[in-house]
């Protein structure tokens, strides 16, 4: 399952998923040689990886080294930014997202997405939650739309703290608070894989403790994949490690692995302290 | 020549007592090697500034006075009976006697009393140019040795030069202030007058404007309906909105959502060039292009559209404010965080779905503010109204007929030879006042939307 960077020459045929060794999830996300073009700058070079179903896959590096970037190609946000090109195949449940008759609304309906700083909608809780079911038109009344809510909130433990406000603004809440807001907002759409970049930069430890709490949770049902620059949180949540270093996969492994036995000595630096 | 030279004499004091106070206060240092309390900028600045406002306030006060003082020593020079005679012909033989010594010449031959009062009143002139001189320069010495010698170690010299700045922003806020105050009153006290003449109630509720001009009857006030006005008024710049909102806040949502940023730096000038044009162009556009234009299109469609009717006027004056409300609301629709945006087209929101549902409330307060502001303008443009609107104070339903507001009658008004007694002109100011009324309170409601918006996301 692990491929490093170096070993990936043979794996560029289009839809060439290596199979799952016995005893591993599938792989759920499978990409060959991404790279990923700022205008004349790359940002991302010819990365491979198989991120593996119901299991959370955690990217660590330095700052600037391509991890959001990466994260970004899963969903394809990176459509939204002027000027960024991305080249080479990301493949969900082996089907190419970068083809150009794909729905990509249909794609971010399958792939949520949690951002590094809290981002409610400035309407009310409610609202926030109900807005991805609601433009998917995933509800046919009132009723099935309050369910999906609720059963949301709960999933991501916020229920409880908000249940008698949820008419109030959801920017009225804590930040992590909100940012349980946001996985709610995410996994109301019932995505398959859930892209976390750096959900926790921005709360406090105690707020942090909860959201880790929660992935740990969500793992059972999500393909999860979180950006960190926490090594410690990397190692707590994650079963699978990736560390990436100026937009380049040096080496992707099981997080135990990586942690007590870095092949790379790249890795061995980062995890060390050595530098980053 | 002479506000030149006085000109210079104010820069070499500004540059000379900085100089003085800055190299005093670095001596200062150097000598004993004590620390200064302020740098030597400071310093200089507050020796310029004591220095320069003596002189400026002589030569401010003499500015006021000079032509009052000069007049009446004119007539001191000339014989008696001008003074006597009518106010007309005393003004006419000071300005004489001016032309005269200024080397202009005058018409006709001139008056040996008149010349001799000429090179007496230009002498006149330059002995108090050279005591105003004079007394500005050695006030602002004055100030300069005076503030030259508070210059020490402990002097805050930073401090007062900060007062002084502070001071002076102040009064530069004042002025706008003042001015808003003055206007405000100005039009109250000609507005009071008019109702004098009028009963406030037949002017705000009367539905007939008649203001019959002296010329026509000599004892007839006329009716002063101000309704058929401010309907005139209101449906200009609701035809206007309807022209403005729709496009502009269209373009603003293009300009800022979709388009390239390559595309958005040609196009949002050009868009602003519209705010650009004068007013009185687009008169001409619509009096001559837009108008006819419409009239054809009616004729089609077995319509009466009159070529100068609201309808043309409230078009073009659309077209005029589409860049207040674009430009305005493209600016508070990139202010939206991004986050917003992409916490919406990550849930799978299409960008229209996104616009609709996130971009726009969230920018509502915002937009709403650009809305009312450039409501604000429409209510208050007039030569648009002037050349398209057919100039018809009637009270009208009907957009295709010919209308007239508020602004277009004040100029009525107020042009050609009417004295300021009559409630004929008189009328103008009570116009003035309700229309400064309305656009007061809508920039005050703009204002407070637009703050409110400020906070949600500080």
């Amino acid at each position: 399952m692990d491929i490093v960077q170096d070993q990936t020459a043979a794996a560029t045929v289009p839809g060439a998923s290596t199979p799952a060794p016995a005893g591993e999830p599938a792989a759920r996300v499978v990409t060959r040689d991404v790279s990923v073009f700022y205008g004349q700058k790359q940002a991302l070079f010819d990365v491979s990886i198989d991120i593996p179903d119901r299991s959370v896959t955690s990217f660590i590096g330095p700052s600037g080294c391509g991890k959001s970037t990466f994260l970004r190609c899963i969903n394809r946000m990176n459509d939204t930014i002027d000027g960024c090109r991305v080249s080479g195949i990301v493949e969900l449940d082996g089907e190419d997202i970068n083809r150009p008759d794909l729905d990509v609304v249909e794609l971010r309906a399958r792939v949520g997405m949690v951002f590094q700083k809290p981002n409610p909608f400035p309407k009310s809780i409610y609202q926030n939650v109900a807005y991805g079911p609601r433009i998917h038109g995933m509800t046919r009344n009132k009723a099935e739309l309050d369910e999906i809510v609720v059963t949301s909130l709960k999933r991501a433990g916020l229920f409880e703290e908000v249940k008698d406000r949820l008419d109030q603004p959801g920017t009225g809440l804590s930040g992590g608070q909100q940012q349980r807001l946001c996985i709610a907002r995410a996994i109301a759409t019932r995505p398959e894989v859930l892209l976390m970049d750096e959900p926790c930069s921005a709360l406090d430890p105690i707020a942090t403790a909860i959201i880790e709490e929660l992935i740990d949770e969500l793992r059972e049902n999500f393909t999860i994949v979180i950006v960190t620059h926490s090594m410690q949180q990397a190692a707590r949540v994650s079963q699978k490690t990736a560390f990436f270093h100026l937009g380049k996969l040096i080496e992707t492994g099981d997080t135990e692995q990586i942690f007590t036995n870095p092949r790379h000595e790249k890795t061995q630096d980062y995890i060390t302290g050595r530098f980053g | 020549m002479n506000a030149l030279l006085i000109a210079a004499l104010l820069l070499v004091l500004l540059s000379v007592s900085y100089q003085m106070g800055w190299s005093r206060s670095r001596k200062l240092a150097d000598t004993t090697g004590e620390r200064l309390h302020s740098r030597p900028v400071y310093h200089g600045a507050f020796v310029a500034i004591w220095a320069i406002l003596p002189a400026l306030l002589v030569l401010g006060i003499w500015a006021i006075f000079s032509k009052s003082a000069s007049e009446a020593y004119i007539l001191s020079q000339l014989p008696p009976e001008v003074s006597t005679g009518p106010q007309g012909e005393m003004v006419g033989a000071i300005e004489r006697v001016k032309s005269i010594a200024n080397g202009f010449g005058v018409v006709g031959e001139a008056d040996p009393t008149e010349s001799a009062a000429a090179s007496a009143y230009s002498q006149f002139r330059t002995l108090t140019t050279l005591v105003v001189i004079a007394v500005s320069a050695g006030l602002g010495v004055l100030g300069l040795f005076w503030a030259h010698s508070r210059v020490a170690h402990r002097f805050r010299a930073r401090n007062s030069v900060e007062t002084a700045v502070r001071i002076a922003l102040i009064a530069c806020s004042g002025i706008a202030i003042l001015t808003t105050l003055g206007i405000a009153l100005s039009l109250i006290a000609d507005a009071v007058q008019f109702f004098s003449f009028v009963n406030p109630l037949d002017f705000f509720f009367g539905t007939v404007w008649n203001p019959r001009f002296q010329s026509t009857g000599a004892d007839a006030v006329g009716q002063y309906g101000l309704l058929p006005l401010l309907w005139g008024t209101i449906m200009v710049s609701g035809i206007a909105m309807l022209v403005a909102i729709p496009v502009g806040l269209m373009s603003a949502i293009y300009l800022s959502q979709y388009a390239d940023y390559r595309v958005r730096n040609v196009v949002k000038p050009i868009i602003e060039v519209l705010a650009g044009i004068p007013t009185i162009v687009y008169g001409f556009f619509a009096l001559v292009t837009v108008g006819p234009f419409l009239t054809g299109i009616g004729n089609v469609f077995g319509l009466d559209i009159r070529a100068t009717s609201a309808l043309t006027a409230g078009i073009v004056m659309g077209i005029m404010i589409i860049p207040f409300i674009s430009s305005l609301s493209e600016d508070i629709l990139h202010q939206v965080p991004r986050a917003m945006r992409d916490g919406s087209l990550g849930l799978g929101a299409t960008k229209s779905e996104t616009i609709i549902n996130v971009l726009v409330p969230a920018a509502l307060p915002g937009i709403v503010g650009a809305v009312l502001l450039a409501v604000s303008r429409a209510i208050g443009e007039t030569m648009i109204v002037v050349l398209a609107a057919g100039n018809s104070p009637v009270l009208r339903l009907n957009p295709a007929e010919p209308v007239s507001t508020v602004t277009v009658t004040i100029v009525n008004q107020l042009t050609g030879d009417a004295d300021f007694t009559s409630p004929q002109s008189l009328v103008a100011f009570a116009l003035g006042l309700t229309l400064f009324a309305m656009t007061l309170v809508l920039n005050v409601v703009a204002l407070y939307i637009v703050r409110r918006f400020r906070e949600q996301y500080e």
